[in-house]
């Protein structure tokens, strides 16, 4: 896929998550705004993932600790061919599979989250198990920034290094907002990379938002052989839409019909 | 039905000990069985396991989310997965990475909860695990169970390494007698055994509660001419129905034995099931009350709440009015 091609993805991502969270009257705004980038570049890009290949052992894994930003997943899979688009006009509906979290109910998602700090302690056991067996299978988590505080996150940080994890890749959704307010207000983790390090991880910045550096990122992976590799995903909550972004009441702010509106243009302006 | 008094065995091992064994034996023929560990491996009698299989045992370190999330992956990437832990630790400290991320998640992880309900004794409240039945019974998709001794120990550990579902054990310390030497009287989830049959009155126990109310049942028989059943309802949940429909047309009485809170396990199990099945005869939930439990060995407080050949005994004749 050109340059071009994954930059028109990015937009149509976004069309895609406000088309239906707008659709469903609920959603994570703002965290999907910010992660879908990353999203991007993984499933069109990184991942040896696909529908055709999903039932096999030696298939890359995509965990999602930071679940609640589902939409954002859902557009990816339904754009990869995990299911029809048209699936997501269920989205929140009386016993869709469709909810607000990821289930493996829907065709591609490796794991039920939706609790905060599940993602990372899984991503390790599964990737302990591929080096168990000599597979070449990698795994990669997403994490929220908001989502550091909980305490097995570091429980699963040190097992990861314990181990020499190389196949394992967690990524923070670094967006600097939680629901409460900034991060950094309402328990600061940072720095982040000199925490990563000292337990043993290698670690990398990244514009959450440059796709160009974001596929040259997870290029260098592991980034250092014998350890978990760490990627900080510099983003902006609400990324691509201007009266969403940094702005705290978008963390989960379903868009009125004029809102949608604007933001709609926006994102054709945006087109390549 | 005249009363079969088992004899004791004393010797046998702790269910504990088979637990060990039994998993060296599937360990040695299938190189996915993987043991996962937070530094319990002594308390859970795997230090030989991890000599002979050290490419087969994952330790966690003090750190029982974690236990369970790692184990969860695991089990997703195909691993016959056995994540060890006490009792007291692994469902209440990682209740959440249980609910989610082994049932809801359906990946198929053996959690097993060692020295389980006061078998740690003296050591105190912090190490007692009376809360496992309440808490797991209202967890969509995880199997619950309390062998009660060294057979249905190794026949629940050889099931369960083949079962897709998940499941929670919990397992003793003290030496388990055999409850009975009839081959014909095999061990499936979810099928309670008849131990002994008696129209008098019916014991339902599970785990190291067995073992009292065989006891209990010997001495009804002995001493009073009253003849018990006794049930090993080692599943706790999915509960045995059909059984509890027999006794309850069967015999006069029902006393629920567990080593967990009269709240939320057996007893109220059978309790809830037969009241909405229209059972209308005297029940009796022994346990441990809700209080700031007695302090003392695993002996002593069994003997403290009742849960005892004797106290059992008392209990059965008030109940039946003698």
């Amino acid at each position: 896929m050109t340059d071009k091609e994954l930059a028109r993805k990015s937009i149509h991502y976004r069309q895609n998550i406000l088309k239906y969270i707008v659709k469903a009257g609920a959603g994570h705004t703002g965290g999907s705004l910010s992660c879908i980038d990353i999203l991007n570049i993984l499933y069109n890009y990184s991942l040896n993932v696909s529908p055709e290949n999903f039932r096999s052992p030696l298939r890359d894994r995509y965990i999602q600790s930071k679940g609640h930003c589902v939409e954002a997943l859902f557009v990816v899979l339904a754009d990869r061919g995990f299911f029809p688009e048209s699936d997501l006009n269920t989205l929140c509906r009386y016993k869709s599979p469709y909810i607000g979290h990821p289930t493996r109910k829907v065709n591609g998602v490796e794991q039920n989250t939706g609790a905060l700090g599940h993602g990372l302690p899984i991503a390790v056991g599964t990737a302990l198990a591929a080096k168990m067996d000599q597979k070449a299978y990698r795994v990669f988590t997403l994490m929220g920034d908001g989502e550091l505080p909980e305490g097995s996150n570091w429980e699963a940080a040190l097992t990861a290094a314990h181990y020499k994890l190389d196949n394992l890749c967690a990524i923070i959704d670094k967006n600097s907002l939680q629901i409460t307010g900034p991060t950094a207000d309402v328990c600061n983790t940072d720095p982040i990379d000199e925490k990563f390090n000292s337990f043993g991880w290698a670690v990398t910045h990244v514009d959450g938002h440059d796709l160009t550096a974001l596929q040259t990122t997870f290029d260098r992976l592991p980034f250092e052989k014998g350890k978990p590799s760490l990627v900080i995903a510099h983003t902006t909550k609400g990324k691509g839409i201007s009266f969403m972004e940094n702005v705290l009441s978008w963390h989960h702010g379903v868009p009125n019909q004029e809102q949608y509106a604007q933001a709609l243009k926006e994102l054709g302006e945006a087109v390549i | 039905m005249a009363s079969v008094v088992v004899e004791s065995k004393p010797g046998t091992k702790p269910n504990l000990e088979v637990f060990s064994t039994t998993l060296q034996e599937l360990a040695a023929s299938d190189r996915d069985i993987i043991v996962v560990t937070s530094d319990s491996r002594g308390s859970g009698k795997l230090v030989p396991f991890g000599k002979k299989f050290p490419g087969q045992i994952v330790e966690i370190g003090i750190a029982e989310q974690n236990l369970v999330g790692v184990a969860a992956g695991l089990a997703s990437a195909g691993k016959k997965t056995f994540a060890v832990s006490p009792a007291c630790f692994l469902t209440a400290r990682a209740l959440e990475q249980i609910k989610n991320d082994v049932a809801y998640s359906d990946n198929p992880v053996k959690l097993i909860g060692i020295s389980a309900g006061v078998s740690y004794g003296a050591l105190g409240s912090t190490h007692h695990s009376l809360h496992d039945f309440a808490a797991l019974r209202a967890i969509n998709n995880l199997i619950v169970a309390a062998p009660a001794d060294n057979f249905e120990t190794e026949e629940a550990i050889k099931q369960a390494a083949v079962i897709s579902q998940p499941i929670y054990l919990r397992f003793g310390k003290k030496n388990m007698p055999l409850l009975t030497t009839d081959p014909g009287n095999i061990f499936r989830f979810g099928k309670g055994r008849v131990i002994t049959k008696g129209a008098d009155l019916a014991f339902i126990a599970t785990g190291e509660t067995v073992q009292p109310a065989l006891e209990a049942a010997a001495a009804l028989h002995s001493g009073h001419g009253v003849e018990a059943t006794v049930i090993s309802m080692h599943t706790i949940k999915p509960l045995d129905t059909t059984l509890l429909r027999e006794i309850a047309a069967e015999t006069a009485a029902i006393i629920t034995v567990e080593e967990h809170s009269v709240y939320g396990g057996l007893g109220e199990a059978c309790a809830s099931y037969l009241l909405q099945y229209g059972y209308a005869k005297p029940f009796r939930i022994v346990g441990i009350p809700d209080e700031y439990t007695v302090t003392g060995s695993q002996n002593e407080i069994f003997d403290h709440y009742g849960i005892s050949g004797e106290g059992l005994t008392t209990t059965a004749l008030d109940l039946l009015g003698k």
